[in-house]
């Protein structure tokens, strides 16, 4: 038996995390062409407003309705707005929303469910009454209720998103909080000085995580539709901030007369994004499951 | 070798794909046993006695092949045999209880049900006849108020009543060999003492063959006239029991029963078996997998193992085996390499 | 000499059927009766002391009360009734809720069956040592290192391992980093639950000869919690036996398993499979164990089950009582003394 000191473990975690990763893309190309796809898009919400070649608000009535050349790449909008530029530039809007709603639930859905899990008793009661009142109604009109009666910003826009999610992610994280209440490790925290908050910080939620992660990438491709219908209907984003559901929305009723790059490209950008999201979510539970480890 | 087997396995050898190469779980593994005969298949984990159990059911694990060998019952190869033909076999000639009851009952059906099932499957029993019969096979497996119970589910019974209702659906069709894999691992040493029971009076009373699969060599002895002792998917010693215990050839046999607790009276003379098992996914594994940790190594451990004699009824797979004291004289011994 | 721990009529009750709700507490309350629910006797008047340096066995089948005992020991859960004095003073007074921080938690630690399941999936095996030493004695940096290291060499845990999750380990490597962890702060008291339940025999020789060593190098004493009879045999200096929530038989490990009095004893000792015997002791137990909801507390908990049963075990609970060194809980322990010093 050799003694060799062993590395400070935590360099070793993040240096196998990134082993695990290469090998969890190169396993699995799918998983890394939707990585790749995401690092584009977060590029694009980053980087985006500097680099577009026109500004996405200014507009130019000669130029209106121009299908895509070489000069407007995917063609301009009524107003001789370029649409290239604004639906890169819309990227960074839609993208904070995703974002901003999923962290949001996560937050709020995730410790609710796990205290719920977890206590049990009244907690999990209180609880299970808020999530079963908001399944009570139909998501999108609880949606457009929200931000009917809280006004029309983008943050009312990621709150109703978060709420409307919310039992959701508290019932898969009561569940895996229960399950994993009576665990031996549980019970071993506890001879270990550890108190309950303790247990349910560091050692319930990081099992929990892994779980809810998946569900996240999915809820962002959710939460981005749901901007984008909100828009569609006239809540939430106000014109001329450019949106891909807003430039949807106002790019349908020139479908009919023939100008189809007016929905067309903002209504593929919001495609990519969402399918991206969701292969993403497989790949990442692959990474962040440390069972899946060899 | 018995004359007119209820069951010869011949040379079967299996192998599982798995994400991370081949293993090579069963090699060339043999042996028989009598009609009526009680054989206990001893092994630790990853020996491969369930893997044979299984593979002779014809129910192994999808990445599982069988690529070579023969399970003979009677006239039949199983290995080789039609769905169709297995259909038929299965519950009537041969039966399987497996190790956790509750797990392997289905948790819809009411064990009365489950019982009659068979019954009318393989039993030769009318549908209109199989509650009454069901009932019946609860009381011969010891069951009190078995009308009542035939009309309970699984997660109503305790886990040796739910054994006890496995021998039950096992043994309905009279079959005339029970192949039991662990199965009373999980229970308390009472209630496994009282099923051990049951299983050994109903072979006796059926003149069925059995088979049990255990790690815990002290309960192989107690039950079964002989015992097969497995070491990473070879058959390592093949003897009546009585013989196995009172002259172990096989180093690890001796290992073996010198880590049981039981064998010894202070924890000081209990004694680990060196070593540990060789990867099976290796494509280099030596004619003998135990040759690696064993003490008694020689140079002739690298030739393939020695061809059983046939009809020896103490069979050593071992170039240089452990002195056999039933003889006179002792053969000369051999130095370790 | 105080004892180490001295239990001492120790119940734990627990509703049946898992409790009503508040709200049927609150109808039952406004309805003017007590909280009438029926309640498992999960542990009924326990006592038993453990000295500096024993190791005492507990042995019982499963529904027996040892895990619910064993819980209470080492302040999981609170005790229905009782005390459990570690030294001079009073455990039970503080609840388990708030144990965890309280000054004397190092000095019980428990060692747990699966440690497969009673290590967290997402924790190094360094990490898992690591933790009671980080909350309970405070330490960081190199010393942690250091602490930890010294720990997993006493356990026979090569270093390079420690950087390992547990679904990378192997089953005694496991068993190892749950006894390490177990051990780190030092504990007077070490419980183990079925520690090898889940090993090759191979593997239980090894951790048993290993747990022997660390009690001789620390002078820890040992509550060995098992259902495998030969096992405690071996480790342990007294046993504990376990039925329905009472204590039936207590004495020094050898002697109960040769000469057991009790009748649950002896018929657990006649099932333990022997490797040199032939298995004609066919004392068995028929029928299905008493309920411990609400069981009358003036019929013996055996009765039913028991071989013999007659008026006086329907009538008085058998007191567990001294002889020498060996306690009883039976109307007929005389008759079992005599008959066991007149046999040959």
């Amino acid at each position: 038996m050799s003694i060799v000191a062993a590395s400070p473990p935590r360099e070793n975690a993040l240096a196998a995390l990134i082993k695990h990763s290469r090998y969890v893309i190169s396993e699995n190309p799918v998983t890394g062409f939707a990585f790749a796809l995401f690092v584009l898009i977060v590029l694009a919400a980053v980087l985006g407003p500097h680099l577009v070649p026109y500004d996405p608000l200014q507009s130019d009535t000669s130029e209106a309705l121009k299908p895509p050349n070489l000069h407007h790449l995917f063609g301009t909008d009524q107003l001789g707005r370029d649409i290239f530029s604004r639906v890169v530039v819309a990227t960074r809007l839609d993208f904070f929303i995703a974002v901003a709603s999923v962290v949001l639930v996560f937050v709020m859905g995730g410790f609710a469910g796990v205290a719920a899990g977890f206590f049990g008793g009244w907690t999990d009661r209180i609880v299970g009454r808020i999530a079963d009142t908001i399944m009570a109604f139909p998501l999108f009109v609880l949606a457009m209720g929200i931000v009917a009666a809280l006004g029309n910003t983008v943050q009312n826009i990621v709150i109703a998103t978060a709420i409307v999610n919310f039992p959701l992610y508290a019932r898969i994280a009561r569940a895996e909080a229960n399950v994993r209440r009576e665990a031996g490790f549980v019970e071993a925290a506890r001879l270990s000085g550890n108190s309950d908050w303790r247990i349910l910080a560091f050692q319930i939620l990081p099992n929990v995580f892994p779980i809810l992660v998946v569900q996240m990438s999915l809820t962002m491709g959710y939460a981005i539709l749901n901007a984008a219908g909100l828009s569609f209907i006239g809540l939430g984003v106000r014109p001329p901030t450019p949106e891909w559901g807003i430039m949807v929305a106002e790019g349908a009723q020139f479908i009919v007369s023939g100008e189809w790059w007016n929905a067309f490209f903002p209504g593929a950008a919001l495609m990519v994004a969402v399918f991206c999201f969701n292969l993403l979510g497989d790949g990442l539970r692959d990474m962040v499951d440390p069972r899946r480890r060899t | 070798m018995t004359a007119d087997p209820a069951l010869s396995v011949e040379d079967l050898s299996v192998q599982f794909r798995t994400r991370s190469g081949v293993v090579h779980a069963l090699d060339n593994v043999s042996f028989s046993l009598a009609k009526g005969e009680t054989l206990a298949l001893v092994g630790e984990s990853g020996s491969g006695k369930s893997v044979t159990a299984y593979a002779v059911m014809g129910i192994l694990d999808s990445a599982g092949r069988v690529t070579g060998g023969r399970a003979m019952l009677g006239d039949l190869d199983l290995l080789s045999a039609t769905p169709k033909q297995l259909a038929d076999v299965r519950g009537r000639k041969i039966a399987m209880i497996f190790q956790n009851p509750r797990t392997a009952l289905n948790p819809i059906r009411t064990v009365g049900r489950q019982i009659a099932d068979m019954l009318i499957r393989h039993g030769g029993v009318s549908r209109r006849a199989a509650p009454a019969h069901a009932v019946e096979m609860l009381r011969a497996v010891g069951i009190t108020d078995p009308a009542r119970r035939a009309k309970a589910y699984p997660f109503e019974m305790s886990g040796g009543m739910c054994q006890r209702v496995m021998i039950a659906i096992a043994l309905a069709a009279k079959p005339s060999l029970l192949i039991a894999d662990e199965p009373t691992t999980g229970l308390d040493v009472t209630t496994q003492a009282v099923i051990m029971d049951l299983i050994g009076d109903l072979a006796s009373d059926l003149g069925m063959a059995t088979i049990f699969i255990t790690h815990d060599l002290a309960l192989a002895g107690q039950r079964s006239s002989r015992i097969v002792v497995m070491h990473a998917g070879h058959v390592v010693e093949n003897a009546q029991t009585k013989d196995l215990f009172a002259n172990p050839r096989h180093p690890y046999t001796a290992e073996l029963i010198a880590a049981t607790p039981d064998s010894a009276q202070n924890l000081d003379a209990l004694s680990a078996i060196p070593g540990s098992l060789p990867d099976l996914r290796r494509a280099d594994l030596p004619p003998c997998r135990y040759s690696e940790r064993c003490p008694r190594k020689v140079a002739a451990c690298a030739q393939p193992l020695p061809q059983a004699a046939p009809g020896a009824s103490h069979i050593v797979a071992c170039w240089n085996a452990l002195p056999d004291r039933a003889q006179a004289a002792y053969p000369p011994a051999v130095s370790a390499a | 000499m105080t004892a180490l721990l001295e239990v001492a009529e120790v119940f734990k009750l627990f509703p049946a059927g898992g409790g009503a709700s508040p709200w049927m507490r609150l109808r039952r309350r406004l309805a003017g009766g007590p909280e009438n629910v029926p309640k498992v006797h999960a542990v009924d008047d326990v006592s038993f002391t453990i000295e500096k340096g024993e190791t005492v066995g507990l042995v019982g089948e499963s529904g027996c009360g040892k895990s619910t005992l064993v819980r209470a020991l080492t302040r999981l859960i609170d005790v229905s009734d009782g005390s459990i004095k570690l030294g001079v003073r009073e455990l039970a007074l503080k609840p388990s809720r708030v144990f965890a921080r309280d000054r004397d938690r190092a000095r019980i630690q428990m060692v747990f069956q699966d440690a497969g399941e009673s290590v967290n999936p997402r924790f190094t095996a360094f990490t898992a040592i690591a933790d009671p030493l980080r909350r309970l004695r405070k330490l960081r940096g190199a010393a942690l290192q250091e602490r930890v290291e010294t720990v997993a060499g006493q356990c026979g845990l090569p270093l390079q391992l420690l950087s390992r999750f547990p679904h990378q380990l192997s089953g005694g490597q496991r068993a190892r980093v749950g006894i390490a962890r177990a051990i780190a702060v030092e504990p007077d008291l070490l419980v183990l639950d079925e520690p090898t339940a889940a090993l090759d025999v191979s593997i239980q020789v090894v951790i048993l000869q290993l747990l022997q060593r660390l009690k001789q190098e620390t002078g820890m004493s040992y509550l060995f919690v098992s259902h495998d009879l030969s096992v405690v045999r071996l480790l342990c200096d007294r046993v504990l036996v376990m039925y329905l929530g009472k204590i039936v038989e207590s004495g020094p490990a050898r002697e109960v398993f040769e000469h057991p009095l009790h009748p649950y004893t002896q018929a657990l000792v006649a099932a333990v499979p022997r490797l040199h015997a032939d298995g004609s002791n066919r004392l068995r137990l028929t029928g299905e164990p008493r309920s411990p909801i609400d069981p009358d507390p003036h019929v013996c908990r055996f009765y039913g089950r028991c071989p013999r049963g007659t008026e006086a075990c329907q009538m008085t609970m058998p007191a567990l009582r001294y002889f020498g060194n060996r306690q009883v809980a039976c109307h007929f322990a005389e008759e079992a003394l005599l008959r066991r010093h007149t046999a040959p």
